[in-house]
């Protein structure tokens, strides 16, 4: 196919004169987080818009409460494992800049975990304390799931540059909890799953997945 | 002569040989009722739902908001067809409830067979609007069509050796997707207590908001018993078995911790899961909240079936 007869004459000039992978290493790794960093609010915010329109249109089905439950979960989930996977993506990709989106990735991570339960306390349960209590203590799942959002609290806290300037190698080991958060975000979506375990086992693939690709970083040290 | 007779009759076709009118016009009919056959082949399962039902009025659940029809008929629990509450209605079309023939056997007088249309006239149907109370926190006012089981029962001549009924679904892995998928051992087994089974309560519907029910929901026969947890209510059922012990149910075999046989709606005795004390009404709203769940689902009058019985234990 004959891109330039598609394309204005200029843009065609400008990509293909220069061969692309040489013109994309010669974007400066500030514009590529720039560019990264819009790509990834553009992405995070969509799920959450999609509820709002569900719900404004009728569209979040028989049991809607169930629905924003399950959607704000996954998505909290999938942030926590694609901030995960920044670390070996850096390695395999040599671009040292990635790391400059990892914090993104985990404040939104924490946006739908907060999502998540708000709509749990809020929706399912309208706040009735005594009830919830109750659910928390009895069964596993929700107490795990508890546990990892109150685990995630102080690692959003400490989001910031002030706060690594001050913790110095100690921010380094608080924020090694996100291995544990995973851990029992895990746990709470296998324990919740009635029969079906097909969506944990994948979940759980791929953070073993991104555990696994740690390793030749772990021995070097 | 011969001559003459070509000018009569141009055509030279002789009077014996044109096909009579009333002949010709049948042959019309014929025609028409073949293709009205071969539309029917074509949409099976349409023509069957299409069917509106002959019932009476009754005076349950006058008083109930009921759970609208989209929501009953989308929303369901039918694993045959997969595990997602979107699955049944998108897979149970390849389901064919008609013909189908019942096979009653065990503990009868006589191992016996009965078709889908015998069934409905073995008492008048009844409209039967029950609250359903799944085990996963959520509950639906369904208007059923049905019979009571106890006209079933009636019918089938049990000997004095039936203490039980095992209701055995419908399983063709060919047309159930979730079938081919061993998620539960198939196929799907439910069953009752004798004299649960007699309680008036107890219905085998075969219809919903007038209408035949939808595949999804367990088209041609279900079971309904409205005091226990939904998973209960065997669908699309192909046998029923009196027996003399206690049935090894499909749920209870998938986990005895979480599901008992008796499965009574009883807000006292939590699931590790899922809380029981309260439950989501299925279309009240994104913020409407929970209801507290009662006792046997609200329908008092079974109490007396477990009387001294230890409900805790006997979940």
């Amino acid at each position: 196919m004959k891109w330039g007869s598609y394309m204005p004459a200029w843009i065609y000039r400008k990509t293909f004169s220069m061969g692309l992978s040489q013109r994309l290493s010669a974007i400066s790794p500030k514009t590529c987080i720039r560019w990264l960093k819009a790509m990834i609010w553009l992405g995070a915010l969509v799920p959450v818009l999609r509820l709002v329109y569900l719900g404004v249109s009728d569209g979040l089905g028989a049991n809607p409460v169930e629905f924003i439950e399950r959607s704000t979960g996954t998505w909290a989930l999938v942030f926590l494992l694609v901030s995960l996977s920044i670390t070996p993506l850096r390695q395999l990709t040599q671009q040292a800049w990635l790391i400059a989106v990892r914090r993104l990735l985990g404040l939104w991570m924490f946006a739908y975990a907060c999502l998540h339960v708000t709509s749990y306390l809020w929706l399912d349960y309208q706040f009735d304390w005594a009830d919830i209590v109750k659910d928390i203590i009895k069964h596993p799942y929700v107490l795990v799931g508890a546990a990892a959002l109150l685990l995630t609290v102080p690692l959003a806290a400490t989001s910031n540059q002030q706060a690594i300037r001050m913790l110095k190698q100690r921010w380094k080991s608080l924020h090694k909890l996100v291995y544990v958060i995973a851990i029992l975000a895990l746990l709470h979506f296998w324990w919740l799953v009635k029969k079906d375990v097909t969506e944990p086992v994948i979940y759980s693939v791929v953070f073993a997945l991104l555990i696994v690709l740690r390793w030749p970083l772990l021995s070097k040290k | 002569m011969l001559l003459d007779n070509n000018r009569r009759n141009p055509s030279g076709i002789l009077p014996s040989e044109i096909t009579p009118q009333a002949l010709f016009e049948q042959r019309r009919t014929v025609l028409k009722a073949a293709g009205a056959a071969a539309a029917s082949l074509l949409l099976p399962t349409q023509a069957y739902a299409a069917q509106t039902l002959d019932f009476q009025k009754t005076a349950y659940g006058k008083e109930e908001k009921l759970t609208s029809f989209e929501d009953v008929t989308s929303y369901n629990n039918y694993y045959e067809f997969g595990t997602g509450k979107e699955d049944p209605a998108r897979e149970a079309v390849l389901l064919k409830p008609t013909p189908w023939t019942l096979k009653i056997e065990g503990a009868v007088k006589q191992n016996k067979t009965i078709g889908i249309e015998q069934l409905m006239k073995l008492a008048p149907l009844e409209e039967r609007i029950y609250r359903m109370r799944c085990v996963e926190g959520w509950s639906m006012v369904i208007p059923w069509v049905g019979l009571p089981l106890k006209a079933l029962i009636d019918w089938a001549q049990p000997t004095g050796n039936a203490k039980y009924i095992e209701f055995i679904s419908y399983n063709d892995p060919r047309h159930m997707p979730g079938a081919r998928i061993p998620v539960l051992d198939w196929p799907y087994v439910e069953g009752l207590r004798m004299d649960e089974a007699m309680q008036p309560l107890t219905i085998l519907a075969v219809g919903l908001y007038g209408k035949v029910l939808p595949n999804q929901n367990g088209a041609p026969v279900r079971l309904v018993v409205p005091w226990k947890y939904g998973f209960k209510g065997a669908k699309a059922i192909s046998t029923i078995r009196f027996v003399e012990h206690m049935p090894h149910t499909s749920w209870v075999k998938a986990g005895a911790r979480e599901y008992g046989f008796y499965a009574n709606v009883n807000p006292s005795v939590d699931h590790p899961r899922w809380t029981q004390s309260s439950e989501k009404r299925i279309g009240s709203g994104l913020f409407a909240g929970r209801i507290k769940t009662r006792m046997f689902n609200g329908y008092d009058e079974v109490g007396q079936l477990y009387a001294g019985m230890d409900l805790q234990k006997n979940f």
